[in-house]
């Protein structure tokens, strides 16, 4: 209980990352959140690859969080500009109403 | 270590319930502010854990630019108006259950890979063991990453790169009815276009037709 072992990092990334995928299936609102679900996902896998790289004593870990970082970075970028010229065309991005190509 | 076990439950504990406010909040603005506490409480862990550039960079890159990008984004398009219909909506409600057992699934078998999960005994002898030597975190990341993975380095600046050309050519919207100064008509004018030398008469003038 008291000590704090790889598993418990483990863990909560693990939690982290069920959340996300429970807000990217369960989301009626709009298409930013599920961006942000998005980003708790990369969260909880820098999460495990931070812990361990602690754990195990090698960099490889972290060198690897920074470069997701950077794609993450990029990624909330051009999502976030898809989603602007969406809402500039359609006029909403509520998640049940882009149903353009009906999937 | 009681203090590491304080500090990590306390952190976790925000961390995780600030993540399922960020996808049950009924307002986005909300959602975005529970993103950002869940970033700093993370790298909070980070910290603790001893990854310190890693959560302060976390702080830099995420809560300083992402989310207040995200939060941007949220007020430029106005959709804080439009409240989320989780629960006891006629139309969503049926994706509610399936969604549940998935997710469900999915964190029962992460739990099984981490329960079930064990290092090997001589593992740690192939690696350098970090914590003996004394050289701060952000030190032996500058000895890595500038060296070894330089390569990796340069290519996610150019990915930065790609992603601010993407979003600058996706939001640039072209308006007709602008003047603007255009370099190449200007010096590609020519004296014959601009100026006409009339033969002035006396006492009649010149008729200038617009």
């Amino acid at each position: 209980m008291f000590d704090i072992s790889i598993g418990h990092y483990l863990t909560l990334g693990a939690v982290i990352f069920t959340i996300g995928v429970v807000g990217i299936f369960l989301n009626r609102k709009n298409v930013i959140v599920i961006l942000m679900s998005i980003e708790l996902i990369l969260l909880a896998v820098n999460i495990n690859l931070v812990s361990f790289s602690i754990f195990l004593n090698d960099l490889s870990g972290q060198i690897f969080t920074l470069f997701i970082l950077t794609v993450a970075a990029a990624e909330a970028a051009i999502g976030l500009a898809i989603i602007v010229v969406y809402y500039r065309n359609s006029g909403t991005i509520r998640v049940e109403e882009i149903d353009k190509l009906k999937g | 270590m009681p203090a590491h076990a304080f500090f990590f439950y306390i952190f976790s504990l925000i961390a995780i319930v600030s993540a399922i406010m960020v996808t049950a909040s009924k307002n986005t603005v909300h959602s975005v502010f529970f993103l950002i506490l869940d970033f700093i409480s993370i790298s909070c862990l980070f910290i603790l854990i001893g990854a310190e550039f890693l959560g302060m960079i976390m702080l830099i890159v995420y809560v300083g630019a992402v989310a207040v990008l995200f939060l941007f984004v949220v007020m430029m398009l106005n959709v804080a108006q439009q409240k989320n219909q989780w629960f006891g909506a006629a139309t969503g409600s049926k994706h509610i259950p399936v969604g549940m057992v998935v997710s469900l699934i999915i964190f029962f078998e992460l739990l099984i890979v981490i329960g079930g999960w064990k290092l090997k005994p001589d593992l740690s002898n192939d690696f350098i063991n970090l914590s003996t030597t004394n050289i701060t975190n952000t030190h032996s990341i500058g000895n890595v990453l500038y060296t070894d993975y330089i390569h990796l380095f340069q290519l996610s600046g150019m990915i930065l790169l790609v992603a601010m050309i993407g979003a600058i050519v996706l939001t640039f919207r072209q308006r007709s009815g602008l003047k603007r100064q255009s370099y190449i008509r200007q010096i590609s004018r020519e004296k014959n276009d601009g100026v006409e030398l009339v033969d002035v008469k006396n006492k009649e003038g010149v008729k200038i037709d617009v």
